[in-house]
């Protein structure tokens, strides 16, 4: 199965009204069972692995395994994601590493802010100009062709 | 079912989906909406952090127009996207992105995506068009911008959006359900804009166990956007134009980086270069067998023919690229370092995208500096964002659209009231992430107008359609719980079909009649009649579909918004005489471009009389 949990490290993020990865999955895909307090992908077919349970799973409990359809085994991509950056660890079926470390934004987490610097604009809902326009082009006027 | 809250929400602009689109619109909208004291609500279906097409992030921007520092002008972007779609684009709506688009990247850049930069301070491009990106939070950080600009009190998450609420011919909201309790959603908007995105799984994918999910495009985009527009009564465009990538084969991990920043060739088993032996063929689709680049849907059908003559593999030739490259450089230490970026440069393109492409090589012990990769057309999606131009049929911006073209609002639809972006307007491909986003913003702006200039009071609601709508929707709950006794298993009853079984029926029909990878992309006049009848009978028992809980709920409504994108397609590829874009589907019987089919071929589906109207509009150039 494409993203399953490892029932040693997952908690159920028993703190929390949901689990983070309930929370985060694109497809909906990741549930907690009640009874054993554990989360599991419960559509494993319908994974698009895109990691987003992996990479914000606070305990660690979430793996890919790739689709059996056609990856070898024995393989694995495991990324630790940071406020700015994020690690990511691959392991060759031969045994053999690689690690990447890259950025992943400039700025504080939660401090984007919409209109980026910029003065607002004119405020003219009849002009071709949008927020922050035409500064935020970097120039003087919004292309047009008839005036 | 009887226990399901009905939650009602007002509100002056709705925008259904937190993609790209939906987030764009979502900044523009809160600004010009605060200044005229409206009121804007988004709703997605999952988590607007991590939801829609870049919920896994990208490597790259592949629509920035460079107009500030001379690059390229709006003309140049509209003649590409012309050549690459054989001559079937709005050129006003691709203007109309392509003179806003540089300004959404900035605002990117400020909300704090890394844009690479050269050592001049300008952008790193990986081509003419496309700029190089730690993408890894792309959507996190855009979706920032449209929490804060919005506030979460306006953000309805894990709301699922089954299909329009109507007064009269107007749009006038939506209704869906929590995917997570159980309330039913009303949503009573003056406008809507819907961003919904494009389809996958329409067709057959090449993974059909496991890996049923690896799509190239993400798996949760189901159709929504054509099921919203075709309900609401609103033409629709290009419904033919699918789009069929080329990507490493099985993980569809990205080839952009190595065609372009790489200058990688790709070669059948012999190693010969189809874009060299093949370019006679190029002579049968002129003028667009002669535009620089070849398009799209050209470049796929020269590697289809190589692979349907028996000479495949195809390979991306990694290895010679790298070479090439790594010798250019005199100095050894220089070419060891090289080697090391090239080596960065391409696993991110990877783990930023697609990290399956990377578990694959991983897992098959790639080194692309030794040996090269297989590359293959993957399964056809539905995405007017992309090389496709699928989507509703809308009106351009007042100074850049002909009379034909404009009726009022940029980016309405013909359905008042409904403004769509993304994947959801049509005929304005190559718009990608950054443009999407931009053309959120466009829609936004012209809905909240629409707002201020037409819509005073709030629209009228009849009862009776809600009340119906309620019923419809959660049938497949009820279905369940009438007819589970019947069996012993919960998916195999002789009274219903649950959503998995009716997507893989609807899967094998695509696949089969309307030319998917089974048939080698070709079909023919017969074949897409077939279709459609057993299509019908499809349509018939949708109204059998049945749903143990909340998800499959979804999932149920999902697989009918997936049908209707294939109706809507078969007859469209049916009503357009001819073959087009060959490397998205050849129509055997009619194997040649026809300058009678130089036109948009749209269509309308009237819910009154169950019947659809399909007509052929102009192309009028703007340039």
């Amino acid at each position: 199965m494409p993203s399953f949990v490892n029932p040693e490290k997952c908690d159920g993020c028993k703190a929390l009204d949901k689990t983070a990865c309930q929370h985060i999955c694109p497809n909906d895909l990741m549930v907690l069972n009640k009874e054993t307090m554990k989360a599991y992908n419960q559509e494993p077919e319908m994974c698009w692995e895109c990691y987003n349970c992996v990479k914000i799973c606070p305990v660690q409990a979430i793996e890919v395994r790739g689709y059996a359809d056609f990856v070898p085994m024995d393989a694995g991509v495991i990324p630790l994601r940071s406020t700015d950056s994020i690690l990511w660890t691959v392991k060759f079926r031969n045994g053999s590493l690689k690690r990447f470390k890259f950025p992943i934004r400039t700025t504080p987490e939660g401090k984007a802010d919409p209109a980026g610097g910029w003065p607002e604009g004119a405020g003219d809902l009849n002009s071709a100009a949008l927020f922050t326009e035409p500064q935020s082009l970097g120039l003087p006027e919004v292309f047009t062709l008839k005036k | 079912m009887g226990d399901f809250q009905t939650v009602q929400v007002e509100t002056d602009l709705l925008i259904i989906g937190g993609g790209m689109a939906g987030c764009g619109a979502a900044v523009e909208a809160a600004h010009w909406a605060k200044k005229n004291g409206l009121r804007v609500t988004l709703v997605d279906k999952a988590a607007i952090d991590r939801s829609g097409a870049v919920a896994m992030g990208l490597s790259a921007i592949n629509q920035y127009v460079g107009l500030k520092d001379g690059q390229n002008t709006v003309k140049d972007y509209v003649e590409y996207v012309r050549n690459d779609l054989m001559g079937v684009t709005r050129e006003d709506l691709v203007a109309s992105i392509a003179r806003h688009v540089d300004s959404t990247v900035h605002m990117f850049e400020k909300w704090g995506l890394p844009i690479w930069k050269d050592p001049k301070g300008g952008y790193v491009h990986e081509g003419r068009w496309q700029l190089m990106i730690n993408g890894e939070s792309y959507k996190v950080i855009v979706a920032e911008a449209a929490k804060n600009a919005l506030g979460m009190d306006n953000i309805y998450e894990r709301v699922f959006i089954v299909a329009p609420l109507m007064d009269g011919g107007r749009v006038a909201g939506a209704v869906g359900f929590s995917v997570r309790e159980e309330k039913f959603y009303v949503f009573k908007a003056k406008a809507v804009l819907v961003a919904l995105g494009g389809a996958v799984h329409v067709f057959k994918p090449r993974s059909t166990g496991e890996g049923l999910g690896r799509a190239w495009y993400p798996p949760w985009n189901a159709g929504s956007s054509a099921y919203y527009a075709i309900q609401a009564g609103a033409e629709m465009t290009c419904q033919e134009v699918r789009f069929i990538p080329v990507r490493f084969k099985d993980a569809y991990g990205p080839v952009g980086a190595w065609f372009l920043l790489f200058q990688a060739r790709a070669t059948n088993a012999q190693g010969e270069d189809y874009m060299v032996t093949n370019r006679p063929e190029l002579e049968k689709w002129l003028p667009y067998g002669h535009v620089k680049p070849v398009p799209a849907n050209l470049r796929n059908w020269l590697m289809m023919l190589d692979v349907n003559a028996g000479k495949g593999p195809i390979y991306m030739r990694t290895e010679e690229a790298i070479q090439k490259i790594v010798a250019a450089q005199t100095d050894p230490k220089e070419a060891k370092k090289k080697l090391r970026e090239l080596e960065i440069e391409a696993w991110e393109d990877f783990l930023d995208m697609t990290i399956s492409q990377a578990i694959l090589w991983a897992s098959t012990n790639v080194q692309p500096e030794e040996k090269p990769s297989e590359i293959a057309p993957a399964e056809p999606y539905f995405i007017g964002s992309h090389s496709g131009a699928s989507g509703a049929w809308v009106s351009g911006p007042r100074d850049l659209a002909p009379d034909e073209y404009f009726w009022g609002y940029e980016n309405m639809a013909t359905a008042e009231g409904l403004f769509c972006a993304g994947d959801a307007s049509g005929a304005s491909s190559h718009k990608f992430s950054s443009g999407s986003c931009t053309e959120g913003r466009i829609a936004a702006k012209a809905a909240i107008r629409y707002i201020v200039e037409r819509m005073q009071s709030a629209p009228a609601i009849d009862g009776a359609q809600v009340e119906k709508l309620r019923a419809d929707i959660l049938r497949p709950l009820a279905l369940f719980q009438e007819n589970k006794g019947k069996s012993t298993d919960p998916n195999i009853n002789p009274n219903f079909v649950k959503p998995k079984s009716f997507m893989i029926r609807l899967q094998k029909i695509m696949d089969e009649y309307a030319g998917g990878v089974s048939s080698q992309f070709t079909t023919s006049q017969k074949q897409l009649e077939r279709g459609l009848e057993l299509l019908g009978f499809l349509k018939e028992d949708s109204a059998k579909l049945a749903a143990e809980d909340l998800h499959e709920l979804m999932r149920c409504w999902e697989n009918v918004h997936r049908m209707w994108q294939a109706e809507a397609h078969v007859r469209t590829v049916l009503f357009r005489e001819e073959t087009r874009w060959p490397g998205y589907y050849f129509r055997a019987d009619k194997p040649a471009m026809n300058p009678d089919w130089q036109c948009f071929a749209n269509c309308r589906y009237d819910s009154k009389s169950g019947e659809w109207t399909m007509s052929k509009r102009p192309i009028l150039k703007l340039f």
